[in-house]
């Protein structure tokens, strides 16, 4: 069976959704919502790789992320529909203000 | 709500369990040989070998003593031999598991030697497992089992699919009013806050909470940062960005109504006030989130199933209960299908629904209630590890 959908997002509110397999850039895919069965139409970006995930609505900077219908930190910076979102625009809201991700993972201290 | 029938062995306490084990005890590691040896003269029993015992103190040999008497009043344990090196520590086991009804029996080696308290043991065995094979399993309520729940190796599918569908069963579990355990102090950081919203009373969630932050403490006195290490290098290639994100993925296993009704130190079993059988619902027990230590202390608080959810594929069992491997990886449930007894990798292509994944494990809940041996069972897994809080005297 070919699934229709290429992101799964689990709560209707979710900023972002998952995806199911390698999903290319510029990629015209659908995104269930797991709870209601409903579809969103999405344009990839940037590559997302399975289990990444890819932002359903701008997100402007600074805007607290919702997945699972609650947050899972901020937009670092201002995030566009169809970005990959990862370590580069996402952080934690527990420790952000002595420490972030770099763009490699890496963990460095702010200052 | 249909409560399903189970058939299982009721012990002589009424507590309800679903295997029938005759297990040899070792109080310490000093005794491991005696025990494994009266397993090798009559097969049918199972040795429980370990690597602690000596001295111990404190806290650390409180939990040693709560964890090997709680491992023999499991209601999956049908009789127990216990074997120590000297007397004193042997009969406070003894003591602790009697108090079930069960039949046990200690033996202990100083002044008597191995060649004795082995042949000694051996006799009792025979005697213990013949007892054992007799009884007859009968209706029960599946209402009335223990079941414990925890996760490893996890990956984005378990956040995803195969988690929530372990909450969706302890949601049901919960409705019934059967007692289940989750944990995994360490892994539900990021995501605390989510279970102290989902604690019965302000009492439950300040006793989370103090939990929760003694563990923060223990973290940041060895002088270490938590953000460092979690989400770690693989959770980040696999697409978890934050602590949160990752705590959010764990925590789906605690299903999206049950409320949690009390707080566990690690292998201690519910009680209620004054004697008063305990509260029944979903309990968070304060736990490593090392699999074969976690389980090893709910099944020591009297849990007769577990439910153990990954994507990776952890290959875990136990001695005493079944472990039930659950996940939603199709390459993993291709790959490592000998340990997966539910694949929900269906909910991802969308050919299952949650309820659908959900009604899967509970049927592959009652099957392992009623005998079918599970793929950790099938493959001799019997993890028993004991958890040592610190370094002996």
């Amino acid at each position: 069976m070919v699934a229709r959908h290429k992101f799964l997002v689990h709560a209707p509110d979710d900023m972002v959704g998952v995806a199911v397999e390698d999903v290319p850039a510029d990629s015209e895919v659908e995104a269930l919502i797991m709870e209601n069965g409903r579809y969103i139409h999405i344009k990839t970006r940037q590559v997302v790789p399975l289990g990444h995930k890819v932002a359903l609505r701008d997100i402007p900077e600074g805007t607290r992320v919702i997945k699972y219908g609650v947050a899972i930190g901020e937009a670092s910076t201002d995030i566009q529909a169809g970005d990959h979102v990862h370590v580069q625009n996402l952080q934690s809201l527990r420790w952000k203000k002595s420490v972030a991700r770099s763009e490699n993972g890496q963990i460095v201290e702010i200052k | 709500m249909d409560i399903p029938t189970i058939y299982a062995y009721k012990r002589q306490n009424g507590q309800i369990g679903v295997r029938n084990h005759v297990i040899i005890l070792p109080v310490d590691d000093l005794s491991n040989a005696a025990c494994e040896h009266v397993a090798s003269n009559v097969p049918g029993v199972m040795a429980l070998p370990h690597p602690y015992g000596r001295l111990q103190f404190g806290e650390d040999l409180e939990l040693h003593f709560r964890t090997l008497i709680g491992t023999g009043r499991n209601p999956n344990v049908a009789a127990v031999i216990v074997i120590g090196i000297e007397p004193v520590w042997t009969k406070r086991i003894v003591d602790g598991i009697a108090g079930t009804g069960k039949p046990v029996a200690g033996f202990s080696i100083e002044e008597v030697g191995d060649i004795m308290t082995i042949a000694h043991a051996s006799r009792k065995a025979a005697e213990f497992l013949q007892y054992a094979s007799e009884l007859r399993r009968e209706d029960v309520s599946l209402a009335e089992l223990t079941i414990s729940v925890k996760c490893g190796e996890s990956d984005t599918t378990s956040g995803l699919a195969s988690n929530p569908t372990c909450g969706n069963v302890v949601d049901r579990l919960t409705g019934m009013k059967n007692i289940v355990y989750f944990g995994e102090t360490s892994e539900v950081t990021g995501g605390e806050n989510l279970i102290a919203d989902r604690c019965a009373t302000p009492a439950v969630r300040d006793a989370f909470m103090e939990i929760h932050s003694s563990y923060i403490k223990f973290i940041e006195d060895q002088g270490v940062s938590l953000l460092g290490s979690q989400p770690t290098e693989g959770n980040i290639k696999g697409g978890l960005t934050t602590i949160e994100e990752k705590a959010l993925g764990n925590v789906q296993k605690m299903g999206r109504e049950s409320k949690v009704v009390g707080v566990l130190q690690p292998a201690e079993t519910p009680s209620g006030p004054d004697g008063q059988p305990a509260e029944r619902g979903l309990y968070f027990m304060d736990t490593s989130s090392a699999a074969a230590e976690c389980v090893t202390l709910m099944a020591a608080a009297g849990a007769s199933i577990h439910i153990f959810t990954t994507g990776q594929g952890n290959i875990i069992g136990n001695p005493i209960e079944p472990v039930i491997k659950v996940t939603a990886n199709p390459k993993t449930a291709r790959t490592m299908s000998e340990h997966i007894d539910v694949d929900v990798s269906g909910i991802l292509s969308g050919e299952l629904t949650l309820v659908q994944a959900g009604d899967k494990l509970m049927e592959m809940l009652y099957r392992t209630a009623n005998g079918r041996m599970t793929c950790a069972e099938v493959l001799g897994h019997r993890e028993f590890v004991l958890t040592k809080l610190y370094r002996s005297a």
